[in-house]
């Protein structure tokens, strides 16, 4: 039988604002799909998001959402996780807004190895301000404000949460649709902080700028390049040039921030 | 049975009165002067089983604020004037939103780093209008430690009852003397919690004004499921760019403090009913103006203070009303002018209107504001 997407999803506030081809719409099934699979309870869990194409996310699923400002939701969800951590707390956003303008936020969610799961939607752009270079856009990649190419460096979104002390980091992209929900459930259960990078595409801004001349190019590009972490243990660096590591990159158990606190609660208390 | 008394600096007193009135949750981020509110509450939050937390910024702590408030806890973060400047943007959105919380600015002077160990009153403004788009403000200035803790009560009532922030603007003079405080007893001082709804989950919407202009806040994780977010939004919370709708809800959340003047404002007038001279001050430089005003009087000369506590909304009707009473108004504040503009809006020229102002991190002495009083007599 066909999964129950409408099962998630808030009467009446469909059609989605993306565009023919963006890859959140696929994102966003398979983070749908992780919560079936999780079992969790609407009225219990929140989902924060940030500002930008996937920020709009939320408002679609019949959950607790919060739709916060430019860069902050990984802090509004600390605060919700903290006045409730029995709540589950889930936070989204693209690129742009978790690594660039929320990037202190976000390094510090992981730093505090907070019970939180992050999915970052990374196409690489700022879409929908019409197509700017974000910290993940290529070098040398057009945007609408690299007009010459982008000199700026990259940002590996994955590395950056395990160097910053998230104790659960995965990455998939939007063509391998059915490893999405099967890593975010994993980070569901995961007790601490859990990123899961989807890469995805925007045909919009991103493609019809670089020489995509279509979304299957895109698609087949993320297909292309995307190396699970069993193969790639077993080729060279030169093989690897220019793809990315797929599948869960970190994985470790480390006390989670509530649990902490709740021992600060017990001392403070004379326990 | 005598009343629990205390040594107390303003700061102290503030963390004091927070617990005082339910705070269950701080999100904070060290800056001079204020960082004993956060120092104080690390220590009395877990001990009731609320919950501290020092952020990575300034603005990471509002976020905390808002956000574990909308879980449905009395939320607290205290800052300094750099600190609010940061905190602006999501000022906006607690206004937006219509979440309840509390932001003390300690204030020192600015702009930028300025003075970060002088005392300031130079945030009057930032309080009123420094958060971009129309939107209503409280603001409110204690005095004295005592009041810093009755006024943080306050501060919390206000939040929770019109479901907006509130802003307690301390100077660094009165957050950090120290003062001779009586504890209210658990039932002096009223508290009051934010309205939940009286609906059932079905039928809840966040901004459902058939309740009036403040509608019942629910809590996440309490069993309502619902939307919040920082665009113009109708009453099922979700985002519309429907001209009346988004024209409603602007109007509205600027008249449910307008319309609540008579509850939201506080002053307090001493020796005003005969005053020719009245002095307008607020927090510590209101202490120098009392002084002033006695040693006017035992000199002949009929002064009289005016002391807004709430200095947002701007208590207008009754300032204008003393306006054409008195011969003038004498404005002492720690900054180039900016009650003062607020002052001037609402007597017009119906007196003589003269400010007092030093921006050099020392404060206003009776001297000086007497000394002006008798420049415009």
């Amino acid at each position: 039988m066909a999964f129950d997407y409408d099962k998630y999803i808030r009467p009446g506030k469909l059609p989605h604002i993306w565009c023919p081809g963006c890859g959140h719409g696929i994102a966003m099934k398979g983070l749908i799909r992780a919560m079936d699979t999780c079992g969790l309870e609407k009225d219990n869990t929140a989902i924060v998001s940030g500002i930008g194409c996937a920020s709009r996310l939320p408002g679609y699923i019949d959950m607790c959402t919060l739709h916060t400002a430019h860069g902050r939701a990984a802090a509004f969800a600390t605060g919700v996780k903290m006045a409730r951590p029995e709540m589950t707390v889930l936070v989204m956003g693209g690129d742009g807004d978790g690594t660039a303008i929320g990037g202190n936020h976000f390094i510090h969610a992981c730093r505090r190895n907070i019970d939180l799961t992050y999915i970052i939607f990374n196409n690489n752009i700022y879409g929908m301000t019409g197509g700017q270079f974000s910290p993940t856009t290529p070098t040398g990649a057009k945007a609408s404000t690299t007009p010459y190419g982008n000199p700026d460096p990259v940002f590996d979104i994955s590395k950056l949460a395990i160097g910053a002390g998230a104790t659960f980091v995965a990455r998939t992209t939007a063509f391998h649709a059915t490893q999405i929900d099967k890593l975010i459930a994993e980070g569901i259960k995961h007790k601490g902080m859990a990123v899961i990078e989807v890469l995805d595409d925007c045909p919009t801004t991103y493609g019809r700028r670089n020489k995509f001349r279509s979304v299957v190019d895109m698609m087949k590009r993320l297909k292309e390049n995307a190396v699970p972490v069993a193969a790639a243990a077993k080729m060279t660096a030169e093989q690897l040039e220019g793809k990315f590591l797929t599948g869960v990159l970190y994985k470790e158990e480390k006390p989670e921030y509530c649990k902490q606190y709740a021992q600060v609660i017990a001392k403070a208390q004379g326990a | 049975m005598a009343k629990k008394v205390a040594l107390l600096q303003g700061n102290e007193a503030c963390a004091q009165g927070a617990v005082y009135a339910g705070c269950k949750f701080f999100g904070g981020y060290p800056i001079t002067p204020s960082t004993e509110v956060a120092e104080i509450l690390s220590n009395e939050l877990p001990k009731i089983g609320g919950k501290f937390i020092q952020m990575e910024d300034e603005i990471g702590a509002i976020a905390s604020v808002i956000g574990a408030s909308l879980a449905g806890s009395k939320a607290l973060t205290a800052t300094s004037g750099p600190g609010v400047s940061l905190k602006q943007e999501l000022l906006g959105y607690a206004c937006i939103a219509e979440v309840p919380c509390v932001i003390v600015n300690v204030m020192r002077g600015g702009p930028s780093t300025g003075m970060p160990t002088g005392p300031g009153q130079s945030d009057v403004m930032q309080a009123r209008w420094g958060t971009h788009g129309d939107h209503a403000a409280i603001a409110l200035a204690p005095a004295t430690c005592q009041e810093i803790f009755t006024e943080t009560v306050r501060a919390f009532n206000l939040a929770e009852k019109y479901r907006m922030p509130v802003q307690l603007l301390f100077d660094e003079i009165v957050g950090h003397m120290r003062e001779r405080i009586e504890y209210p007893e658990p039932g002096d001082l009223e508290v009051i919690d934010r309205t939940a709804p009286s609906v059932s989950p079905e039928d809840y919407k966040p901004y459902d004004t058939s309740f009036g202009d403040v509608p019942p806040l629910a809590a996440f994780g309490s069993g309502y499921r619902f939307h919040v977010t920082g665009l113009n939004k109708a009453a099922d919370g979700f985002p519309t760019t429907k001209a009346n709708l988004v024209d409603d809800e602007e109007r509205r959340q600027i008249r449910k403090v307008e319309a609540n003047r008579a509850d939201i404002e506080k002053n307090e007038e001493y020796l005003v009913d005969d005053a020719e001279v009245l002095v307008l001050a607020y927090g510590s430089t209101s202490r120098s103006a009392r002084y002033a005003v006695n040693e006017l009087r035992e000199a002949g000369v009929k002064a009289g203070l005016f002391r807004p506590v709430t200095l947002w909304p701007f208590p207008e009707a009754r300032v204008a009303e003393l306006g054409k009473k008195v011969k003038a108004i004498v404005v002492p504040e720690m900054n180039l002018g900016q009650m003062i503009l607020e002052v001037e809006r609402v007597v017009k020229d119906s007196c003589a209107l003269a400010g007092v102002n030093r921006v050099d991190g020392e404060p206003i002495n009776p001297g000086q504001i007497i000394d002006k009083v008798k420049e415009v007599m």
